[in-house]
């Protein structure tokens, strides 16, 4: 038999199974043609009730204003920001995948970046609740955006972080989008074809847009995928590299540091593969996919997470050696005082920081550890805890404590409704995650097809054999294969 | 938009494409389209189809995105309200470089997929004649156009000879019509001597 394609045997599979296209699709497209479980409808109706819960604490802030939180001078920014920033830090992973792994032709990206992609906008929809609802009187919301008013005409400052962070992020959410729904065209129209349901005929018809699989249109199609991967690849960096000026052009000790751009995307890498862990450990034994999310695709982000772990530690280290070797009071005393000292009053965040963040990932330099889903889990979790804390650290303990004694606001502590809009955003997140999951193809049909051929276990043992041939054969084959 | 008369054969094998491709178009059969459930690199080439010039469009969406960034606070922070920020300078270019990527992409990402949408005509409530509901799952269907001489009968039988496993004989509305998967609407009445009267 011809091979399309000749990868090493070195590669482990990507499709485990013996596997043709019809049962791909079958596989993949099987949760969105039963009925949902019961496990489903439990998670569903908590994120639901943690929404409600969300929404009632946000209404209370509406109708009372900022002070149902307990902002207060000097911590203008407290658990809000911290959310923000965390929330987007997590939605970077699914462009990573999509976008830089697609450019760098990384096989294993097909098994998780529809549902990495999904992450992403869910996050970033959770993300932009905290600078809209923080505004207070939210219903000016829209002073934001430049447009000639009546006011002047008045226009936003171009100047400004606060509002580079607005269009990067609406820039981020709507490229993000585009980005995930044209790679759905296609597997919407498989669920339409393959449809039985009038409403299910009626909605996958509406949503595929027509969708025919013409080669004209694939053809288009990649071209599409590709530009977009290329604009989306900058575009990431920039989000987060922008989020990070909001602190870095300040003129507050402990943000006005140069190192943050780096150090804050590779801190939303890090944690944006600690929630695809997270969902996609869960996903693939809910949704029977752990043939198509293999071990081995758990393995490659583990040792993901390592690396930016360890690049977030050197950043870390390198802020405290800048803070010392700098000679800036100020600067030593956000450092030393607010956050090394153990025994100042939020000392402690800064070790469950650097204790999640960089240490306990270090364990993924084992490969047992890496291939271990309960410890993937679990360090998932840990991961996520260490970067809010790190958030946490950055933004909190640097204005706790400020120039005037006098006006340290050492008690700092959330209110019961700035925790209940943190629970509300994760009911956001997860009722848009069980939707997903249910109505959406979560693992890319058409993609995984194209790497069957390459990846797919039943074709690479039929690779092996072709490796045991003589080359010339081997090569006279290929060349008539196309 | 004109119903023709088409000649559908299916293969599951995507390698016997090429030289089926190869084969009919040196026979001088006219491909309509092929429909595949996946990319397949090389098909296009293989069919004679030109590249896409999708890129060049979104190119310049891109550099339309900078120039309005660029012109549009540069206007505003000079000429329309300059706001004086602790006396420096109202030209700030190093401070709209943000604002100006930004919208340079949002510019190339929105436009490109619109114009892809148009130029592949698909929209919610478009819909397109589909010559195998397996053309999505596992099929690759190659349909080749009948022209007023072509032979029908032949043509099956050289498409049989390629390695196409199905094969049958379908008229269809080459453009797209607006309708609903759920109900099966004709596109357009057929222009019968007696309707266009």
């Amino acid at each position: 038999m011809a091979l399309l394609m000749y990868e090493s045997q070195v590669r482990p599979p990507l499709v485990d199974g013996d596997k043709d296209y019809h049962q791909i699709t079958e596989d993949i497209i099987r949760p969105i043609e039963s009925d949902p479980s019961k496990l489903w409808w439990t998670g569903f109706l908590i994120a639901v009730a943690l929404l409600c819960f969300g929404i009632y604490s946000v209404t209370r802030e509406v109708i009372y204003g900022v002070g149902q939180w307990n902002l207060n001078k000097t911590v203008g920014w407290g658990w809000d920001i911290t959310n923000f920033v965390w929330w987007i830090g997590i939605g970077h992973a699914g462009t990573l995948i999509s976008a830089i792994l697609l450019l760098f032709r990384q096989g294993w990206r097909t098994g998780v970046n529809r549902a990495a992609e999904a992450m992403t906008i869910f996050a970033v929809i959770c993300a932009g609740q905290f600078p809209i609802w923080h505004m207070g009187r939210v219903w000016m919301a829209f002073f934001v955006m430049p447009y000639p008013n009546t006011r002047g005409p008045i226009w936003s400052n171009f100047n400004s972080p606060l509002l580079w962070d607005v269009f990067a992020i609406s820039t981020y959410f709507t490229v993000s989008l585009l980005f995930w729904y044209a790679g759905l065209l296609p597997d919407l129209a498989t669920v339409r074809d393959r449809a039985k349901l009038k409403w299910r005929k009626f909605f996958y018809g509406l949503t595929s847009f027509g969708w025919t699989g013409s080669t004209k249109h694939w053809q288009r199609h990649e071209a599409l995928s590709l530009v977009l991967a290329g604009l989306s690849t900058p575009l990431v960096l920039s989000v987060h590299t922008i989020v990070s000026f909001d602190f870095a052009t300040s003129v507050v000790p402990g943000w006005h540091t140069t190192i943050f751009p780096p150090y804050f995307v590779a801190g939303a890498i890090f944690s944006g593969f600690a929630m695809v862990q997270s969902l996609l450990v869960i996903t693939r034994k809910v949704l029977k996919l752990e043939e198509y999310i293999t071990v081995e695709h758990i393995d490659v982000m583990n040792k993901i997470i390592v690396l930016t772990g360890s690049i977030v530690g050197v950043a870390y280290l390198t802020e405290l050696f800048i803070s010392w070797y700098g000679q800036n009071k100020f600067e030593s005393w956000a450092f030393m005082q607010n956050r090394v000292n153990l025994f100042s009053p939020l000392g402690w965040s800064y070790y469950i920081m650097m204790g999640c963040n960089v240490l306990s990932p270090q364990i993924f330099w084992f490969r047992k550890m890496r291939r271990n889903l309960t410890v993937t889990f679990f360090m998932s979790v840990i991961v996520n805890i260490g970067m809010w804390f790190e958030r946490f650290v950055i933004i909190v303990t640097s204005i706790y404590r400020d120039y005037i004694p006098s006006s340290w606001s050492t008690y700092y502590s959330p209110s019961p409704w700035e925790i209940g809009f943190y629970l509300g955003t994760f009911g956001l997140f997860f009722t848009c995650f069980f939707l997903f999951s249910k109505f959406f193809p979560v693992i890319a049909v058409a993609e995984i097809k194209h790497i069957l051929k390459r990846s797919g276990e039943n074709y690479k043992e039929q690779m092996g054999h072709a490796e045991q041939e003589p080359v010339e054969e081997f090569a006279h084959e290929m060349a008539h294969a196309h | 938009m004109s119903i023709k008369k088409f000649v559908v054969g299916c293969f599951t094998e995507e390698q016997a494409l090429f030289s089926a491709v190869k084969k009919v178009r040196s026979t001088g059969y006219k491909i309509h389209d092929v429909y595949t459930p996946m990319p397949i690199h090389g098909l296009d080439k293989a069919m004679g189809l030109r590249d896409t010039s999708l890129h060049t469009a979104g190119f310049i969406y891109g550099i339309t995105g900078t120039t309005t960034a660029l012109s549009g606070i540069g206007w505003i922070f000079t000429s329309d309200w300059p706001l004086n920020f602790g006396g420096k300078p109202h030209f700030a270019l190093p401070a709209w470089i943000p604002i100006t990527f930004e919208l340079t992409v949002l510019f190339a990402s929105v436009g490109m997929v619109l114009t892809f949408c148009y130029l592949c005509q698909m929209a919610p409530f478009v819909k397109k004649h589909h010559f195998h509901l397996r053309s999505t799952d596992d099929l690759f269907v190659m349909v080749l156009e009948c022209t007023p001489t072509s032979d029908e009968a032949e043509m099956s039988t050289f498409l049989n000879g390629l390695g196409a496993k199905e094969i049958n004989v379908q008229e269809a509305e080459t453009g797209w019509w607006l309708g609903r998967y759920d109900r099966n609407t004709q596109p357009f009445e057929k222009k019968t001597a007696s309707t266009l009267a």
